[in-house]
């Protein structure tokens, strides 16, 4: 019974969404207040209907209440708890489910927060969100209807695809959907801005949090995805160029690029055609990729639930958004009066050339994508593209990027001086070609590329807090004043700091690992060891094991450094019972940012077994830069300026601001 | 400068910008990228030996031996007369059964016209067939989906 409650929820939530889809816009057409009022109870009733449905389903899941399809198909009554819940997202209806769950709230949020918008904007926004709603709760209750029951009820699951059997599978969908389905907040914005044919710097400040919000959760979703594939595929790579990292990762260089230039029209007025445009891009690139991942159009290393006779629904939801709103692109934005021009050398023109960077990068990463898709249906012929074409385009255009992002915050608006910021600046190259070198002397005794790889990392890192260095003014006016000044600045200004050293942090990561990690294929017996990296890894022995719902072989290792034991991992072999599917557990030890890892292979005559080790020397600054990032991305949403929600510009916006609720 | 100019000046470094890129995509397409070819094909029309190519098909059954090491070698084939023998030295994936559909990725010796992967692939699903075999596999009747391999498409 309560599963068809959970059903006629989301069917009632249809058509609370196709009121809210229609009735607003018009009444912002008519300046008709009550009709325009539609949109906020009505957002908060579709979220509240929506929400009951996901509750349902997850219930369904707990209580492993086989008689549902979706169930039976991805669950075990053996499964943990934890995984009952997150099994719920594990599958291709559940997790379109999540991805509606988390729209929805999102509207529900600009309900809460956005009181203080000018009411025909907040009534076109609540609207285009639910014109998105609508789209996504068709396509759940047409073509992936999770409440679809099964008669006679099975008596036992399929159980859940053991991959996914993680915590990773726990946090890693819900903070990616947070990060691409909070970009259609951006893009409901941009579409709402070009409904009324009017766009100013109000609205960019307006826009600026949810890009914020959206890019900062998108920022740890994509890292720990990364770090979850490191530890479950065994092969101790963290990233493929994978259609569908891929997938993820082009909204959040466009996000990247529309936070910048939300920055530029908020400050100067100026790029606000280009950031409506890069608004709208952002948005389709995520459908995009929930299109390539849902759809099974494409070959992937990863696990995930797919169905290509689905694909055609969502190709034609990609259609209409982005053909709509790009056709209504072209229609209104000649009508949008043009910002300003503005000298190259400036922080508008750092900022510029840092979109366009950003742009192309993402454009290469997106035909390096689509080719193969393109080709075979042109010609039939199958390729592959992999991590070579990559680091060949994109890796080759992030570079002068990673040059310019410390030169940014130094220049002022409107006319910066090169001159001067490179005065500041050189002492921070230096420091860090010092410092690579040192690294690069302890770690090895290094290869030229990897020095100027790590002088690169280091260099950002230095470069962000050399900022804060000369904001706050430290060599002038001495530590106290200076540290006086440092608190004084605006919390935005830290968090550029923060995302540009985790960016730093991240490269650093990546150039390590790539020049310095060492990798070992050998056959151990019991006692057996081997050297890795400065440590000397013992296999123990090899014991069978139980777990809940899989059994395992655990092969127990020792690690020594200098003769002495230091640390100790398992590394196990697994097979889940109820798919007879095995995988492979990495054996993963932490020396302050390295790693080692260790994977096992296939036992071998004689007792003894084939092992993969690793050495991955600051591995953990991959993912410690973007989690670095996310804070500052964290951080600035706490400034104030934000916090307190978009400023109106009439006059004593000040004193209004301070208050914790601005009156109307 | 005057505004034109300017606009000028950022519209042109723009452009080369982009113009780098391009060009930059199409030398990397043209040095990087794998073709996919079933052991058949390579009958038809042999490739040269050290070109990069991915070679699907599904692992011959009985044909798999275990080296020296992690050394193993085995045989893809797609039913036809022609399978072709893959040296690869590393650790399989977990589904790498015989019988089973397999994409490896690597280059024909010069010398040993044998061919050696750098990289196995095999989805973890055991329902899974790598997309490029499958696609073929049905177009020779030879797999359906939803179903293992038929037993005569492996000798």
């Amino acid at each position: 019974m309560i599963i068809e409650l959970g059903h006629y929820a989301l069917v009632l939530a249809l058509a609370t969404a196709m009121v809210v889809s229609v009735v607003p816009v018009l009444g912002a057409r008519r300046r008709d207040v009550a009709m325009m009022d539609v949109a906020q109870v009505g957002t908060i009733a579709l979220f509240s209907l929506v929400s009951f449905s996901f509750g349902v389903l997850t219930y369904a899941h707990v209580a492993s209440d086989f008689s549902v399809r979706n169930v039976w198909e991805n669950s075990h009554s053996l499964v943990p708890l934890i995984y009952r819940i997150s099994g719920v997202w594990g599958n291709h209806e559940g997790s379109m489910m999540l991805w509606l769950l988390i729209l929805t709230l999102f509207s529900a949020v600009v309900t809460v927060f956005g009181r203080n918008l000018p009411s025909t904007l907040r009534a076109n926004v609540l609207s285009v969100q639910a014109w998105v709603s609508v789209a996504f709760i068709l396509f759940v209750l047409l073509t992936s209807n999770p409440f679809v029951r099964s008669d006679p009820a099975p008596a036992e699951g399929r159980d859940l695809n053991p991959v996914l059997q993680d915590i990773g599978l726990a946090i890693h969908p819900p903070l990616l959907y947070l990060g691409y389905v909070g970009f259609s907040v951006c893009f409901s914005f941009a579409i709402a801005a070009l409904l009324e044919g009017r766009i100013d710097a109000a609205w960019a400040r307006w826009v600026r949090p949810w890009t914020l919000a959206a890019w900062t959760f998108l920022t740890l979703g994509i890292a720990m995805g990364s770090y979850w594939a490191y530890y479950e595929l065994g092969w101790g790579g963290y990233w493929f160029w994978d259609p569908v990292e891929n997938a993820s990762f082009m909204p959040w260089l466009a996000g990247t690029a529309l936070l910048h230039s939300a920055l530029v029209m908020e400050k100067r007025e100026a790029l606000k055609i280009w950031t409506v445009l890069l608004a709208i891009l952002t948005f389709s690139l995520s459908l995009m990729g929930t299109f390539l991942v849902r759809s099974g159009v494409l070959t992937s290393v990863h696990a995930f639930a797919s169905d290509p006779s689905r694909g055609v629904f969502i190709l034609c939801i990609l259609l209409v958004f982005i053909g709509g709103a790009l056709s209504l692109f072209a229609f209104r934005a000649p009508a949008l009066s043009a910002g300003g021009l503005f000298a190259p050398i400036s922080r508008e023109g750092a900022l510029v050339l840092n979109n366009l960077i950003l742009t192309v990068a993402c454009g290469t990463v997106l035909v390096g994508t689509l080719y193969p898709l393109l080709l075979e249906t042109l010609t039939g012929e199958k390729i592959s593209v992999g991590a070579p074409f990559f680091n060949m385009t994109f890796g080759l255009l992030m570079v002068p990027l990673l040059a310019i992002v410390p030169f940014g915050p130094f220049l002022a608006w409107k006319r910066g001086d090169l001159l001067g910021a490179m005065q500041r600046l050189y002492v921070v190259a230096i420091a860090s070609f010092v410092a690579a070198l040192a690294l690069s002397y302890i770690e090895h005794g290094g290869p030229v590329l990897s020095v100027l790889g790590l002088a690169a990392g280091l260099y950002l890192i230095l470069g962000a807090f050399a900022d804060l260095w000369y904001r706050a003014n430290f060599t002038k006016v001495g530590l106290r004043t200076g540290w006086s000044r440092l608190k004084g600045l605006p919390r935005s200004t830290f968090g550029t700091a923060l995302a540009h050293a985790g960016l730093g942090i991240s490269v650093l990561g990546v150039v390590a690992v790539s020049t310095f990690s060492i990798e070992r294929i050998v056959e151990m017996k019991a006692g057996q060891s081997e050297d890795v990296g400065g440590y000397t890894l013992r296999f123990e022995n090899l014991q069978p094991a139980k777990g809940p719902n899989y059994t395992e072989h655990r092969a127990h290792f020792m690690v020594g450094k200098a003769g002495e034991d230091v640390s100790e991992l398992w590394s196990a072999k697994r097979i889940y019972a109820a798919r007879q599917m095995p995988t492979t557990e990495a054996g993963i030890t932490t020396f302050g940012l390295s790693q080692l890892y260790v994977s096992l292979g296939d036992q071998i005559e004689g007792g003894g077994i084939v092992v993969r080790v690793w050495w991955k020397p600051l591995i953990l600054c991959i993912w410690g830069g973007a989690i670095v990032m996310a804070i500052g991305g964290f951080v600035s949403l706490s400034d104030r300026r934000l916090r307190v929600g978009a400023p109106n510009r009439r006059a004593g916006a000040k004193l209004a601001a301070s208050l914790p609720e601005p009156a109307e | 400068m005057t505004r034109k100019q300017k606009r000028l000046a950022v519209i042109a470094g723009g452009m080369s910008f982009i113009l780098v890129a391009v060009l930059l995509v199409m030398f990397a397409f043209s040095q990087s990228v794998a073709y996919f070819y079933m052991p058949s094909d390579l009958a038809k029309s042999p490739v040269r030996p050290e070109t990069r190519i991915r070679l699907g098909g599904l692992v011959g059954e009985g044909s798999v031996v275990r080296g020296e090491g992690s050394t193993v070698e085995f045989a893809v084939t797609d039913g036809g007369d022609h399978p072709v023998t893959v040296k690869y030295t590393g650790i399989l994936p977990d589904l790498f059964r015989e019988g089973q559909g397999v994409v490896t990725e690597g280059k024909f010796d010069a010398n040993s016209q044998e061919f050696i992967a750098d990289s196995v692939l095999a989805k973890h699903d055991e329902k899974y067939m790598p997309r490029d075999v499958a696609d073929k596999l049905k177009s020779q009747g030879l797999w359906q989906e939803g179903q293992g391999p038929q037993a005569k498409a492996t000798q």
